[in-house]
């Protein structure tokens, strides 16, 4: 995938997005199943995307649903990794390990549909 | 490839028994114990149903605690389900019987961004069970996660993860399935579930609905082959297994009174075999229920329990018509030794109409049931539907020992038709018939057979009266046989006959007593007459003697006269 053409495109597209985004910050919960190679890929991309495209105004919190099992039923985690947008509403559930950008940033409706 | 699992000895595979009546029979204990198990159909054909059943009874009857997954309905709509099935899931989950857990996947909401697992339902299905150790699991319908999620390489992977790890967590699941257009579940759930497969079906055929269950596949394990029908309702799912009965029965020899004398009399004085099935054919009109009623009745005054089951009239109806003959049966239903139950046939489906038997009778426990008319189910199956239902209901009441008397009505002059091919199952066929003839329909009854003892082959006038029904004997003369007002004239007319025998005696001996009188007169008269001779006679000789004696005299006399002269002469 060529990442470098996807950014150029949609920070050039998506202004104003990032410009909403700006003014609610962004929390995020990030659910694993240990240090999986998987996991851990989920939380790298994730976070590029996050730095890139919120530029410090999120919180993520990465839970490992091993340690804290009944999260799982409370959380309604089915698939892992999920991640959950908190806020801003509305709530938005994210599964897999985050690789395809363009799919984290309408997910975190960071890119309007078409 | 070498499979790990295999070992030198085959154990036998063990069976989680449903608790679910007739299922259990026909898979020889139940469904593969620490195996999952497939049971698909169509929507609404009862698979969420049988698997709630299946943790219900679980739960209650084998103390195995279960969890319940549902990809479709929330904790409170189960809660609801349950209840309309008769059980308390709140009460099953605060005694930490089930756990329920409700998995929520909206595919709007979920944005697929790579590759993922499904670990987090591992997780929540791992944690139900170690909850509460569970040993049975239902997953109602795993299927909708194909909804929820667009990776299916990923899903069906996943699946089958998950199918082996609940094996190798050893719990008996359920897994419930949509049927598919050509196949059993729309997302071929059976290539992952090898154990066991259920199919359930919901088909309606003259505009009623009748669910049906069939085992397509038990690894391992003999199963009954055939389509199942079964029931849903406020006692939960039941299951008419016909071929599971088999013919095992225990013969009895007590026997019970058919409540008529002379019926009694004509199979062998003391009436039908205890546990033997009677079919009493005929047309409309002759007297089909009344002999049913003096069955009743008969029992009810030994102390037992009988059931009506009946299709044509209502109770209170039925209990009018059989007053008229002089049964009170109301007085056994106020002392609860008898119970109706009454419905018409296009009420319910053939196996909700058994079934309602069944259970009335399990609870009611009667020992005679009279069922009124078999024939009425007729209008709702075809022929070897209701065969079917027959023989199940036979088989039924073989087995709990008790007799049961069929009705069958006659509309043609066919009668093997009547018994609606069912007579090879019956012991006992009487057969009822109007014979018109001089102007008036009179009834006959006769036996066709009687399994197992002697019976009667004579044909008999069927009498309904005020005091119940009377066989009477038939007469048969030179011209032909007598019935109803023939009968009774020739009964009249041998009583006339009779009396003028009797009168015409009489007066013969009074003229033999008159005779005998006036010749013992004569007697009396001539021996009178022979006494007066004797005498006459006897005077007659004394006279002589007397004569005699004076004559004597006389000479006497006059010698010694004589002597007196002679005398000087002499000298």
């Amino acid at each position: 995938m060529d990442e470098s053409k996807i950014k150029s495109g949609t920070t050039r597209k998506f202004e104003k997005a990032l410009k909403q985004a700006d003014r609610e910050k962004y929390v995020l919960k990030l659910y694993v199943t240990g240090m999986t190679p998987r996991s851990r890929i989920a939380i790298r991309n994730l976070k590029k995307v996050c730095d890139e495209y919120l530029k410090g105004n999120y919180e993520l919190e990465v839970i490992d649903i091993y340690q804290q099992p009944t999260l799982a039923k409370g959380e309604q985690i089915i698939a892992v990794p999920t991640l959950i947008k908190k806020l801003p509403e509305p709530v938005r559930r994210l599964i897999g390990d985050m690789s395809a950008t363009d799919r984290v940033l309408l997910g975190l409706d960071l890119k309007p549909k078409k | 490839m070498p499979r790990v699992e295999k070992k030198g000895t085959a154990a036998k595979l063990g069976k989680t028994p449903t608790g679910i009546h007739g299922l259990d029979e026909i898979t020889g204990g139940g469904l593969p114990q620490g195996r999952p198990t497939l049971i698909c159909g169509g929507a609404g054909s009862g698979k969420t149903m049988l698997a709630m059943t299946f943790l219900e009874y679980g739960a209650r009857q084998y103390n195995e605690s279960g969890v319940f997954f549902s990809f479709e309905e929330t904790e409170n709509e189960l809660a609801t389900n349950f209840a309309s099935l008769g059980y308390d899931l709140t009460d099953l989950i605060e005694s930490k019987k089930i756990v329920v857990d409700f998995v929520a996947i909206e595919r709007s909401e979920i944005e697929e961004t790579g590759e993922y697992d499904l670990e987090g339902l591992f997780i929540r299905l791992g944690t139900a069970i170690d909850e509460i150790g569970a040993k049975r699991v239902v997953l109602d319908t795993i299927e909708a996660l194909f909804a929820g999620l667009k990776d299916t390489g990923i899903l069906r992977a996943e699946l089958r993860r998950l199918f082996h790890w609940l094996k190798a967590r050893g719990v008996t699941t359920v897994i419930t399935g949509e049927r598919g257009d050509n196949t059993l579940t729309r997302h071929g759930l059976e290539e992952y579930v090898s154990d066991c497969v259920i199919l359930l079906d919901h088909r309606v055929s003259n505009e009623l609905a009748t669910r049906r269950l069939r085992i397509i596949k038990y690894r391992g394990s003999s199963h009954g082959n055939n389509e199942y029908p079964f029931n849903v309702d406020e006692f939960g799912i039941s299951l008419l297994p016909l071929t599971s009965m088999g013919l095992t029965h225990k013969a009895d020899m007590e026997r019970v009174s058919s409540g008529i004398q002379e019926l009694d009399n004509m199979i062998s004085g003391k009436g039908y075999f205890r546990g033997s099935s009677i079919l009493v054919t005929g047309m409309a009109g002759t007297g089909k229920s009344s002999v049913g009623a003096h069955f009743i009745n008969a029992g009810c005054e030994r102390g037992e329990r009988c059931l009506y089951f009946d299709t044509e009239e209502s109770p209170g109806q039925i209990i009018r018509n059989m007053r008229s003959i002089g049964i009170d049966l109301e007085k056994w239903v106020k002392k609860g030794l008898l119970e109706f139950v009454a419905a018409r046939a296009s009420m319910r489906s053939l196996e909700e109409h058994l079934l309602v038997l069944q259970r009335k009778a399990d609870a009611f426990k009667p020992s005679l049931i009279v069922v009124d008319a078999i024939t009425d189910f007729s209008t709702m199956g075809t022929g070897l539907a209701v065969k079917w239902m027959t023989t199940r209901m036979v088989d039924f009441f073989k087995s709990r020992g008790i007799t049961g008397i069929f009705n069958s009505l006659v509309t043609g002059a066919d009668i093997e038709d009547s018994g609606i091919g069912v007579s090879s199952t019956m012991d006992v066929w009487m057969h009822l018939v109007n014979v018109t003839g001089d102007l008036e329909r009179n009834r006959i009854m006769y036996i066709i057979k009687v399994r197992g003892m002697a019976h009667s082959n004579q044909v008999r006038e069927f009498l309904i009266t005020n005091d119940g029904v009377k066989l009477m004997q038939v007469y048969t003369g030179p011209s032909g046989a007598l019935m109803g007002s023939a009968r009774l004239a020739q009964e009249a007319a041998e009583k006339r006959s009779a009396l003028d025998r009797k009168l015409a005696m009489a007066t013969k001996q009074k003229e033999l007593l008159r005779k005998r009188t006036v010749l013992e007169a004569q007697i009396a008269g001539l021996r009178a007459e022979l006494e007066g001779q004797e005498a006459e006679s006897q005077r007659i000789g004394e006279d002589e003697n007397e004569r005699e004696r004076e004559i004597a005299r006389d000479k006497k006399e006059m010698a010694v006269k004589r002597h007196v002269g002679r005398t000087g002469a002499a000298k």
